[in-house]
C-alpha cells in the first residue's frame, strides 16, 4: 500500500470524479472520494493504472445508490413560495375576522358593485349578440325605404310587393334569397276544438332557407305548396301534444285549411322573430287577403317586409348604393317623395334602427352605451370604496410593518402579503356577488325584460371575472403594497411617523368621485321619471279607461255591425260599442293624397287616415272644438270628416267647418273638429288625422264597459256575445289603458333599472362613507378625550367629525349638477313632448344626498363624541 | 422483537469494525475482508452495510483527521456501539449454545 503517492502519482479519471461529485450527497462527499481514492492509489499498485482506472469507473458506478445520493435534510426548514403565500392568507383571514365591521362593509360593498356589473354585463352580452341565432347572421337584410315628405324624411320597414321582382330582375346576382313578409300578426289556429290564438307571418318559401329554420320534423320546403304551414315546436306541442303534426290539417282564422309541413326549433327570445310561432305560405296570403291580391302590382302600398340574403361576394353599402334608387325608376307618380331603398342589415336591426329625419340616432345601442357606463361607474364606486378602506385601515398596520422588517422581512414579502390580502377579499367578493347575480337574475330578467341566464361553462365568463377581480385586488392592493412597504421599521417603532393630513387628500378625492357618480345617476333617475310622469299627464284627447278593442279576426265579424251592437247594450256591460280601421292607442293608416283649398304645392296632404262608425266619437268620448259629431240624421255623413286640431293647424284653416278635402277622388267635408287624440308614441307630436266613416274598412271592434260593472263582471257578460258571432275563434280582447301603458314600457324600464341602479350607487357610497368615518373617528379618538376634558360640547364635537363629510358632499354636488344636466338635456332630446329640467330636481338630490351623509356619519361621530373621556385618555 | 436480524455480510463487517477497534473506515474494511475472507467485495458494498449498520444503532460515525494520502481528505471512521457489541455477543453465544447440541461425530448425509 503506498502512503505516500508522488505528485507524478497516477489520478482517477477526471470524469468519474466529476460525475461522483454531482450525484454524491454533499455531506457524504469528502469521506466518499476519500475511500474511492484510497482504493485507486491501492489498485494501482496491485494492478496496474490501465485496469485500476476501469475499477474506479465500476466503483463509481456501483455508488449509485439512494442512501448515497438522498440530501441529508437540514435542521432548519427550508420554505418554498406557497409556505410564505399560506401563511400570508392566514394573517389576512385573522386580519379580515378581527375586524368584523369593515371586512362586511368591504367584501360586500364590492361584490354588490361586482354584481351590478356582471348584471348589466350579462344585459348587453344579450343586446350585443341579438339576432346571432340565425346562421347567415351576417348577410341578411331587409329593405327599408325612406320618402321624404313636406321637408321631413320618414324612413319606413314596410315596402311595396313589385319592388322584390323589381330587385330580382335587375338585380339577381346581388342577392342569394329574396323573400316578402307580412307583418307578424295574431291568427286563430285550430286543430278540432283545440283552438289558440298565436302570432305568426306569412312568408315566401325561400324565407326558410334564409334564416336558415332548424328543423325539428319535416322538410325546411314545407311551404312550396300554399296550403301549408310550418309550426314552431312550442305550437306544435299546444296544438298536437305527443302526437305527430306532420301531414295535419289546422283551419286558420276559422276561414282556410292549410296542412302542417314541417316543426322548426322555436326562435330564442333575443331574436327579431322571436313571435313568429308560425309561417305560412305568402300565396295562401293572396288568396287570403284580396287586398295583398290587389297590391301586387301597386308601388304605392308600403305594407310589406322584404328580407334579403346578399351574395357572398358583395356586401350591403355596395349593394345599397346600386338599388337605392329603384323604386324612383320604376314608380314615377312615387318618385315625388324621393324614395330610397336601403339594407338595413340584421346586426343592426335591434341596436341600430331609430332614424330621424333620414339620418340614423341612437336607437337601443345608447343604452347600451348608457347601461355599460353605469356598469363600470358602479363596480368604479365599490373599488374606491374597496381601496379607501383597504388605506385607512393599513395605516394601522404601520407598526405590523415594522415589526415584519425588524425581524427580518424583505420589503418583496411585505408587497406579496398586502396583495395576496386584497387578492382574498377580492376573491371572497367575487363569489358572494356570482351569488347575488343568481339569486336576483329572475327579478332582473323581470324588470328588463330579457331571459339571460349566467353562462357558467363559458371560459369567457370566467377569464373577465377573474381578470377584473384581479385588476380589482392589484389596483385596492397597490397603495399597502407600496407604501406602507417603504416605512422604515426605526421610524414606525418610535412612533415618529405620523401619516400625515396630506395622507388624506386621495381618499377625500375618492369619495368625491364616488359620491359625483351617485347623485349624477339619482339626478339622472329623476328626470328619467319626471319624463315619464309629463308623458303620462298629457291630455290623450279621450277617455280610456273601459275601453275595449276587439279585433275582427274571421269573416264571422262582418255584416253584423247593428245585431252585435245592440245584444252588447242589451247585457248591459256594454255602455256603447263602435268599429274602426285603427286601435285609439295606434294609428295604423296614413296615406299622403290628401288635396285642400290653399294647399303649398309643394306640401305633401300626408294625414292618418281613419274609418270609424256612427258610434265611435261617443264610445271613446271625444272632445269637440268645433262642430259636431257624425249622425244617424245627416245621409251627406257618408261625406262627411271629422279632423284634429293638428289637421287644421296643417292644412292652415281660419273656420274649417264644412271646407272641402278631396281624397281618393271623392269631396268630403269638415263637420267637426276635435281635439287632438295621442294615437301614437306620446313622447310625439300627435299627427294631422282624418275620421271618415266607412264601415268596410274598418276591422276592430272597440266596447265602452259599463263602469258600474267591475271589468270581469263585465267582460263574462259580454263574452257569450262575441262566442256567437264568432263562433270559431277564442275570446281575444285588449284594453286601451293596457295598451297605452304600453308605450311607456321601454322608458319605465330603464326608470325601473337607473332607479335600482343609482339605489345600489348611493348604498355603496354611503358604505364607504360608514367605514372611513369610524375609521377617522377612531383616529381621533384622544383628541377627542382631550376635546371632552377642555369642555367641548357633544354638538360641537358631532360638528367637528361631520363637517369634513358634508364639504365633500357639497363638492360632489357642485360637479355632479352640470354633469347630470348636460347628460340628461341632451337625453331628453330625442322626445319632441319632453318635460323641463328645473333646479328643485338638483336642490332635492342634492339636500337627499346630505341627509344620508349626515345619517351614515352621524352614527359615528355621535358615537365618538359621547365616549367617556376617562375611557379614551386612561391608557398611553 | 427482541433482536435486529443481521445478516451473514453485516454481522462480518460489524465484526470487523469491532475489531479494529474504532478505525474502521470503508477501504480498510474491505481489504481486510478481502484478505482474511477470501472474498473479492467491493467498496461500495461495505459502505452499503456500515449504511445499514449505522441505521440500525449498531455502529456510530466520526469524521477522522485529514490524511495526506486521500489529498487532505477526511475518513469517516466507524466504532460499534454497546448495543452493536451486545448483538455480536449474543451471535456469538447462540451460536457456542447451537454447537453444544452438535455430537462429536454426527451422522454425515451421504452422497448415494
Amino acid at each position: 500500500m503506498s502512503t505516500n503517492p508522488k505528485p507524478s502519482a497516477p489520478r482517477p479519471p477526471h470524469l468519474a470524479d466529476h460525475l461522483l461529485a454531482w450525484f454524491v450527497a454533499p455531506h457524504l462527499l469528502e469521506t466518499l472520494q476519500g475511500d474511492l481514492h484510497e482504493e485507486f492509489a491501492y489498485q494501482v499498485e496491485r494492478v496496474g493504472e490501465r485496469r485500476a482506472r476501469w475499477r474506479y469507473w465500476r466503483d463509481v458506478l456501483g455508488f449509485v445508490r439512494p442512501y448515497v445520493i438522498k440530501r441529508q435534510p437540514n435542521e432548519y426548514s427550508t420554505p418554498n413560495n406557497s409556505t410564505m403565500l399560506r401563511n400570508y392568507l392566514k394573517v389576512a383571514f385573522r386580519n379580515l375576522v378581527r375586524h368584523k365591521g369593515y371586512s362586511a362593509i368591504n367584501i360586500g360593498g364590492l361584490a354588490t358593485g361586482m354584481a351590478v356589473a356582471m348584471l348589466i354585463g350579462l344585459w348587453i352580452y344579450d343586446e350585443l349578440s341579438f339576432d346571432n341565432y340565425y346562421a347567415n347572421y351576417s348577410r341578411i337584410a331587409r329593405v327599408i325605404e325612406q320618402q321624404t315628405a313636406n321637408g321631413t324624411t320618414f324612413t319606413s320597414n314596410a315596402i311595396a310587393i313589385p319592388l322584390r321582382a323589381a330587385l330580382q330582375n335587375e338585380h339577381s346576382s346581388d342577392f342569394t334569397h329574396l323573400a316578402l313578409s307580412s307583418w307578424t300578426q295574431e291568427y286563430i289556429l285550430a286543430n278540432g276544438g283545440n283552438k289558440f290564438t298565436k302570432t305568426g307571418n306569412y312568408v315566401e318559401s325561400e324565407f326558410t332557407q334564409m334564416l336558415p329554420l332548424k328543423m325539428v320534423k319535416g322538410s325546411q320546403n314545407g311551404l312550396d305548396d300554399p296550403a301549408s304551414i310550418l309550426l314552431s315546436e312550442s305550437v306544435a306541442n299546444a296544438l298536437f301534444g305527443t302526437a305527430d303534426p306532420i301531414n295535419k290539417i289546422i283551419k286558420v282564422n276559422n276561414k282556410q285549411f292549410v296542412k302542417v309541413t314541417g316543426v322548426y326549433e322555436d326562435f330564442p327570445y333575443n331574436t327579431e322573430f322571436r313571435l313568429v310561432t308560425f309561417l305560412l305560405s305568402w300565396q295562401q296570403y293572396l288568396v287570403d287577403q284580396p287586398w295583398v291580391k290587389r297590391s301586387e302590382n301597386n308601388w304605392g302600398n308600403n305594407s310589406f317586409q322584404l328580407f334579403v340574403e346578399i351574395a357572398p361576394n358583395t356586401d350591403f353599402e355596395r349593394v345599397s348604393a346600386k338599388i337605392s334608387k329603384i323604386k324612383a325608376r320604376h314608380a314615377k307618380d312615387e318618385a315625388r317623395f324621393n324614395p330610397t331603398e336601403i339594407l338595413h342589415p340584421m346586426s343592426r336591426w335591434h341596436l341600430y334602427s331609430d332614424w330621424e329625419n333620414g339620418v340614423l340616432l341612437r336607437g337601443r345601442i345608447q343604452f347600451v352605451w348608457l347601461f355599460g357606463t353605469i356598469g363600470v361607474f358602479v363596480l368604479l364606486l365599490a373599488c374606491i370604496n374597496f381601496m379607501n378602506l383597504s388605506t385607512a385601515r393599513s395605516e394601522k398596520r404601520a407598526k405590523e410593518v415594522g415589526i415584519r422588517k425588524a425581524v427580518g422581512s424583505l420589503r418583496s414579502q411585505l408587497v406579496n402579503q398586502f396583495f395576496s390580502e386584497s387578492f382574498l377579499v377580492v376573491l371572497l367578493a367575487l363569489s358572494l356577488s356570482l351569488l347575488l347575480v343568481q339569486l336576483s337574475l329572475p327579478w332582473f330578467n323581470e324588470i328588463a325584460d330579457k331571459k339571460t341566464a349566467i353562462p357558467w361553462t363559458n371560459p369567457v365568463l370566467w377569464s373577465i371575472c377573474l381578470g377584473l377581480s384581479l385588476l380589482t385586488g392589484f389596483i385596492a392592493g397597490s397603495y399597502p403594497a407600496f407604501y406602507l412597504s417603504s416605512f422604515q421599521p426605526i421610524k414606525v417603532l418610535k412612533g415618529t411617523i405620523r401619516v400625515g393630513r396630506s395622507a388624506a387628500t386621495p381618499r377625500k378625492a375618492l369619495v368625491v368621485v364616488q359620491f359625483t357618480v351617485s347623485i349624477t345617476i339619482i339626478i339622472g333617475t329623476i328626470i328619467v321619471f319626471r319624463q315619464i310622469q309629463h308623458a303620462k299627464d298629457r291630455p290623450v284627447g279621450y277617455d280610456r279607461s273601459g275601453l275595449l278593442t276587439v279585433l275582427m279576426n274571421t269573416p264571422d265579424f262582418y255584416g253584423h255591425y247593428d245585431a252585435i251592437r245592440n245584444e252588447l247594450m242589451r247585457t248591459d256591460a256594454a255602455v256603447n260599442m263602435a268599429e274602426t280601421s285603427s286601435p285609439t292607442t295606434d294609428l295604423w293608416a296614413t296615406d299622403a293624397s290628401f288635396n285642400w283649398k290653399g294647399k303649398a304645392h309643394n306640401q305633401i296632404g300626408d294625414f292618418g287616415t281613419v274609418a270609424v262608425t256612427h258610434d265611435y266619437g261617443r264610445t271613446v268620448g271625444w272632445q269637440f272644438k268645433q262642430g259636431r259629431d257624425f249622425s244617424r240624421d245627416f245621409a251627406t255623413d257618408s261625406l262627411g270628416i271629422i279632423v284634429n286640431e293638428k289637421a287644421v293647424k296643417f292644412m292652415g284653416f281660419k273656420n274649417p267647418i264644412s271646407e272641402y278635402v278631396q281624397w281618393n277622388g271623392k269631396i268630403y267635408s269638415i263637420i267637426g273638429v276635435v281635439k287632438d287624440v295621442v294615437m301614437s308614441s306620446p313622447f310625439e307630436p300627435v299627427k294631422p288625422t282624418v275620421f271618415l266613416l266607412d264601415y268596410d274598412w274598418a276591422n276592430l271592434i272597440l266596447v265602452k264597459l259599463n263602469p258600474q260593472l267591475s271589468a270581469g263582471e263585465a267582460l263574462n257578460r259580454i263574452e257569450p256575445v262575441f262566442r256567437k258571432y264568432n263562433p270559431g275563434s277564442p275570446f281575444d280582447y285588449k284594453f286601451a289603458s293596457d295598451e297605452y301603458d304600453q308605450k311607456f314600457r321601454t322608458e319605465e324600464r330603464i326608470g325601473q333599472l337607473s332607479t335600482v341602479f343609482a339605489i345600489l350607487a348611493i348604498f355603496i357610497s354611503c358604505l364607504g362613507l360608514f367605514g372611513l368615518a369610524s375609521f377617522t373617528a377612531e383616529q381621533r379618538t384622544k383628541e377627542i378625550g382631550v376635546r371632552k376634558v377642555l369642555g367641548a360640547s357633544v354638538f360641537t364635537l358631532w360638528q367637528l367629525l361631520s363637517k369634513d363629510f358634508i364639504i365633500l358632499v357639497l363638492i360632489s354636488l357642485l360637479i355632479a349638477s352640470p354633469l347630470a344636466y348636460y347628460f340628461m338635456n341632451d337625453w331628453l332630446q330625442q322626445y319632441p313632448y319632453r318635460s323641463t329640467i328645473s333646479w328643485w330636481i338638483f336642490a332635492a338630490t342634492g339636500a337627499g344626498a346630505l341627509l344620508i351623509t349626515l345619517l351614515t356619519v352621524s352614527f359615528q361621530s355621535i358615537k365618538a363624541a359621547l365616549m367617556n373621556p376617562v375611557k379614551s385618555l386612561r391608557s398611553e | 422483537m427482541k433482536r435486529t436480524y443481521l445478516g451473514e455480510f453485516e454481522e462480518i463487517v460489524l465484526l470487523l469494525v469491532a475489531g479494529m477497534d474504532g478505525e474502521a473506515y470503508g477501504v480498510g474494511i474491505t481489504h481486510k475482508l478481502n484478505e482474511e475472507t477470501d472474498r473479492s467485495v467491493r467498496l461500495n458494498q461495505v459502505h452499503a452495510a456500515l449504511h445499514r449498520l449505522q441505521e440500525k444503532g449498531m455502529v456510530a460515525s466520526r469524521m477522522g483527521d485529514p490524511t495526506p494520502e486521500r489529498g487532505g481528505r477526511r475518513k469517516l471512521l466507524f466504532t460499534v456501539t454497546a448495543y452493536g457489541y451486545r448483538t455480536l455477543q449474543d451471535i456469538k453465544a447462540m451460536r457456542a449454545q447451537l454447537w453444544n447440541e452438535v455430537p462429536p461425530t454426527p451422522k454425515l448425509a451421504i452422497n448415494l
